[in-house]
């Protein structure tokens, strides 16, 4: 039985061997595989103007990342921070409107910290909607020249951080596209890379084998309140993490898509528990808890693919693994995603969105342990610069949302 | 295991089948030396009965879980929202 088959043999090195990566360095030490300027707008009352600089920029790697709303939140100034100093990044141009509640001038000051060019342009100061769009134009194009001096260095596996979601879940995803990705997730971790999963609302039904694979009793504690929490907000919700196009799908409930979701994470130990933006302290598996702590409110936990992606990527990965069944053609700013189709039907039909297709064990007799090899050296090409086909669409999603978080406890990383 | 190139059982103790092509009305699956007819069509990635399932009984798939059935299910029948639920959080709907 292919399905179930878990083969732990050390990765053949020959793939990463034969592709010299190369990273950019930034000067806080962290290196990137893409070089991004962000356009980052602070409210959405700026949006459309950071939207109208980047566009004549498309071709030069300058994205639009954005908070849309109006009052503060601690999270989303977090997850800002982190996304506009990620190793992806280059540079960032700050677009403000001027009266909303965002903490500007802190943003910025981290983001010179951390040794990127930052400009902010604050709306209300610069003359309006043209007048902004041509200084921010100007700085923009300024720096699109700088940036092309940026330092390039060797760039090992060991230096990837690589996430997983899924999206557009279908019954073929539990059995073709995500027990793939848990193979090649295996295979980065025994080549000491750091990976990420998530969606603890989707793992009901699945707590007791979670538990099991931590590498401490105290995180297997801290992992079980984690699990606990976000059981109890979703039922507060009233709603599990499961949308009708799922039962489309043949799945028919969240603790069936739960395993499916779950087999993403491959069959290392589990290294740690981080919150969005908070970065791993070690190669291995880490898993982030996205359900806000405290009693629920600002609604549901993620209310897309998109947040999590987001999440993911202020936690420093360079890449994200996104399988799906249904179809999802989404991608997202700073880092690339590579879609893995495990529905052979929906690949056929969308074939431009899909970066490999996984339906092949469906369909044909490829096996996992297949697939799982071309989804690693898939992410050695993303790596070496190859654009994925969201990237090829131009597909730059990204959102940050309100949540409330407590600091990770002292148990949820190990030393 | 008894798998064929119309679906696969995940795992041995798995009371269900999922199925890895679209089946439609008048087709028949093969399962242990019995026929079946398929009564409604049913597409890629669905679950069937593997053996008749008793209301109340839970529903297993890859040797776990996935929640209970809501009347008693024949061998071959289409197993989904209409014969079983979750044991955790119900599952919504477009139209509920």
């Amino acid at each position: 039985m292919i399905l179930l088959i878990r083969i732990q043999e050390k990765v053949d090195d020959n793939i990463s061997k034969e592709m010299e990566l190369k990273g950019y360095q930034r000067k806080d030490g962290r290196k990137g595989i893409r070089n991004v300027i962000l356009v980052a707008y602070l409210v959405e009352c700026a949006h459309h103007v950071a939207s109208e600089i980047a566009r004549p920029f498309r071709d030069d790697h300058v994205q639009v990342i954005g908070f849309g709303g109006c009052y503060p939140n601690t999270y989303a100034a977090k997850v800002m921070k982190q996304l506009c100093t990620h190793p992806n990044v280059g540079g960032v141009l700050l677009v403000s409107l001027g009266c909303e509640s965002f903490n500007r001038r802190k943003l910025a000051e981290a983001i010179d910290e951390s040794g990127r060019p930052v400009k902010t342009l604050v709306i209300q100061n610069s003359g309006g909607t043209s007048k902004t769009i041509a200084s921010g134009q100007e700085w923009i194009q300024q720096t699109v020249m700088s940036l092309k001096k940026t330092k390039q260095v060797k760039l090992s596996v060991e230096d990837l951080i690589i996430g997983t979601i899924c999206g557009g879940s279908d019954a073929t995803s539990g059995i073709a596209a995500n027990p793939s990705v848990g193979l090649a997730f295996d295979k980065f971790v025994e080549n000491n890379s750091t990976v990420i999963f998530e969606e603890t609302g989707e793992m009901i039904g699945c707590f007791e084998d979670i538990i099991n694979r931590a590498e401490t009793p105290l995180l297997a504690e801290e992992l079980q309140k984690a699990l606990n929490k976000a059981a109890r907000y979703y039922t507060v919700m009233g709603y599990g993490s499961f949308a009708p196009g799922n039962a489309d799908g043949g799945l028919t409930t969240i603790e069936e898509k739960s395993l499916g979701a779950y087999a993403k994470s491959g069959s290392a130990m589990i290294s740690g528990l981080i919150k969005p933006g908070d970065l791993p302290n070690k190669p291995g598996l880490f898993l982030m808890d996205i359900v806000p702590d405290g009693e629920p409110r600002f609604g549901f936990p993620n209310i897309n693919d998109n947040v999590e992606i987001t999440e993911l990527i202020a936690s420093g990965c360079h890449i994200i693994l996104f399988t799906t069944g249904r179809g999802s053609v989404v991608g997202s700013a700073i880092s690339p995603v590579i879609k893995i189709c495990g529905n052979p039907d929906t690949y056929k039909r969308m074939s431009d969105d899909m970066d490999i297709n996984a339906g092949k064990v469906i369909s044909s007799n490829a096996t996992l342990e297949e697939v799982s090899q071309e989804i690693y050296s898939k992410v050695l090409q993303t790596a070496s610069g190859i654009p994925t086909a969201s990237e090829r669409l131009g597909h730059q999603e990204s959102v940050i949302t309100y949540k409330t978080f407590e600091p990770i406890g002292p148990n949820c990383l190990v030393g | 295991m008894e798998n064929s190139n119309q679906f696969i059982k995940l795992s041995d103790n798995d009371n269900v089948f999922v199925l890895t092509k679209n089946v439609d009305v008048g087709d028949t699956l093969t399962y242990n030396g019995e026929n079946y007819r398929v009564t409604t069509p049913i597409t890629l990635g669905h679950k069937i009965a593997a053996r008749a399932i008793a209301k109340g009984e839970k529903i297993i798939k890859f040797n776990m879980s996935i929640g209970s059935a809501t009347q008693d299910i024949m061998a071959g029948e289409h197993v989904h929202l209409h014969n079983m639920k979750s044991d955790f959080i119900d599952t919504h709907t477009r139209e509920s």
